[in-house]
């Protein structure tokens, strides 16, 4: 596929089963707070890659049971507007509208909080040009506009144009105008573009030869640019944007919901809940 | 690297361990509790462990006195990423009356060397909140200060509209642009911080007020630099729900016709030129002669005869605009749609 050649998926698996032994370095220690994100960078990675079993489920399940407050209560987070706060600390932010709906639609609770509010706070957010502010906003806006089936409040052309010329030459996508392309934003872009269906308004060729270039061939792992140090996050961001543009090998991922799609099914489909 | 201590109420030269420090010698340290087998367990520096530790004691016992919130500065300077600290230190601040100016200046300490921290953005906000409009030209001083090292830090300008808007402090806003715009005039926030405030401003009149002036000015920017995707956003910001006004303004169709005598691949022109159009524009005889030099220009342009100027203009994007050739394919079709 050009000059990045091939997803060097063995070696990304490597990268992430290792990345948690390196647990002295001054990364693990500034970023102990998003520990469980770091946790669904990998693992989400590894399963988009196959190759879920080269890590112990029952370990990360007791992990993450061990970080669980029972007495939570997402619902409770709705403010009267229909927005909603981070946590009991009061942070409002459409990312926190999309955590609330996105997990409460995974456990088949959305009917514990006003729906048709928080989707009419999500839609004042709307800028003139029919986007959302500067990315991630755009995703978790259309993100929870389509898992609450209101994707009807967007300008699908007006959001397209803006999003398509993300853009660059170089094939990548950045975030906001006259910013450097940037490897993430395959995640938060590419979504966005198919949620709305207007994918095919970008090259997806070099994008994926964007991604790819990024990739550090020897060591695995994928970067923000080319050249540049990877990370665990470029790392998922990169497979993820991949997996949207159905690359082979590569399973395919719900735009909406950010998980692997066959995850997805298996939580709607099963009718136990 | 020992951790220092931040807290403005009283730094020592020497760090002491919590465990032997007098203040602290009734509090029982609270381990972490990761579980019998943690999966991603860090082997945190004892300066941290023993200092969150003490935290964690402090934080369970509910207790909000001085000692905990110079233990809260301590943590912070160890993380900032901390969301519990910060909420506490707050419940800590409130009980004890704390001078909050004191406290801007310690949280700014702290951004200066984490502007992309949203917990401190956060916490800075719930101070302004409570301090009110006096404190908006320091605000503003602060922002500046974080955007001469990154002009487009996000946090720091949601922070100054934010600012602007709920305290004041207008001002100087618009010089503040002027000044950005000339130094780098792809700023792009610096061009949405512009639009805001001809558009907010309480004392400049509104958009309507300043439309005029504000076309001048962004269609000289565009001449300078036509391929700077900014100014042209702007230009058509400056119309916002007014086709009729944007249609009638002859300075609009006048700058992408003398872009595109230089340029004849300017995507910007070509594009703002095709909207005009399908909101009624009747082109010149000038702007029909420019597209249709443009369109023969090319060798291996199509023979046939496009049905109208809007179409030849999509067919002069498909080929100058390969990345986008879809959109532009799709945008054709909806002009044939339409006649």
């Amino acid at each position: 596929m050009g000059d990045g050649g091939e997803l060097a998926a063995e070696k990304h698996v490597r990268y992430i089963v290792t990345v948690e032994k390196r647990k002295d370095s001054f990364e693990s220690l500034v970023m102990e707070h998003i520990r469980l994100n770091g946790a669904y960078w990998g693992l989400t990675t590894l399963d988009l890659l196959h190759k879920l079993r080269a890590v112990e489920a029952d370990e990360v399940i007791e992990w993450i049971m061990s970080c669980y407050h029972p007495e939570s209560d997402i619902a409770g987070l709705q403010n009267e507007d229909g927005s909603f706060s981070g946590d009991i600390w009061g942070e409002v932010d459409t990312r926190f509208s999309y955590i609330a709906i996105c997990t409460l639609s995974l456990l088949h609770r959305l009917e514990k909080i006003n729906v048709q509010k928080a989707v009419d706070y999500i839609v004042s957010c709307k800028n003139l040009d029919g986007g959302f502010g500067a990315m991630p906003g755009v995703f978790c806006c259309v993100g929870a506009l389509a898992i609450t089936g209101s994707l009807h409040h967007i300008d699908r052309d007006l959001l397209g144009w803006w999003l398509c010329e993300r853009q660059c030459k170089e094939g990548g996508l950045n975030g906001r105008p006259e910013k450097l392309a940037d490897v993430c934003y395959s995640w938060w872009v590419l979504s966005s573009l198919i949620m709305i269906d207007r994918v095919h308004w970008i090259d997806k060729d070099k994008l994926a030869k964007f991604i790819l270039n990024c990739q550090d061939k020897e060591n695995g792992g994928i970067s923000d640019r080319p050249d540049n140090a990877v990370d665990i996050y470029h790392t998922y961001f990169g497979v993820a944007g991949l997996s949207l543009m159905e690359y082979p090998g590569v399973k395919p991922m719900d735009p909406a919901y950010a998980l692997p799609l066959d995850v997805v099914n298996r939580i709607f489909l099963r009718k136990e809940h | 690297m020992a951790p220092s201590s931040t807290s403005s109420e009283g730094a020592s030269d020497e760090w002491l361990p919590p465990s032997r420090r007098p203040e602290l010698a009734d509090v029982v340290p609270v381990t972490q509790d990761d579980g019998p087998h943690p999966v991603v367990a860090i082997a945190y520096r004892d300066e941290f462990r023993e200092v969150m530790d003490y935290f964690r004691a402090l934080y369970f016992a509910g207790e909000r006195s001085v000692r905990a919130l110079h233990l809260t500065a301590e943590v912070i300077d160890l993380n900032p990423g901390n969301y519990t600290v910060w909420h506490f230190r707050r419940l800590v601040l409130e009980a004890l009356d704390a001078d909050l100016r004191e406290e801007m200046d310690f949280v700014d300490r702290i951004a200066e060397c984490n502007p992309k921290n949203y917990q401190i953005w956060h916490h800075k906000r719930w101070l302004a909140e409570k301090l009110g409009p006096d404190i908006a030209n320091k605000e503003h001083e602060f922002t500046r200060k974080i955007l001469s090292m990154d002009a487009k830090n996000y946090h720091a300008w949601s922070h100054r509209q934010w600012v602007l808007q709920a305290l004041g402090g207008w001002e100087t806003e618009l010089q503040y642009c002027n000044q950005l715009l000339e130094e780098d005039v792809f700023n792009n926030s610096a061009w949405n911080q512009r639009y805001l405030v001809i558009t907010s401003s309480p004392l400049l009149g509104g958009l309507a007020a300043m439309r005029d002036s504000e076309v001048d000015y962004t269609v000289g920017a565009i001449l300078a630099n036509p391929q700077n995707e900014s100014p042209w956003r702007y230009l058509k910001g400056l119309y916002k729900g007014e086709n009729n006004l944007l249609m009638a303004d002859e300075r609009i169709s006048d700058v992408c016709l003398k872009v595109l005598k230089h340029d004849s691949t300017c995507v910007f022109a070509l594009s703002l030129l095709l909207d005009l159009l399908q909101i009624g524009l009747q082109p010149s005889d000038e702007l029909k002669g420019t597209i249709e030099a443009i369109k023969n220009s090319d060798p291996e342009a199509d023979e046939a005869v496009d049905a109208d100027l809007a179409t030849a203009i999509c067919s002069i994007l498909q080929r100058c605009d390969p990345l986008r050739i879809n959109y532009w394919s799709w945008y054709r079709t909806t002009i044939s749609s339409q006649t």
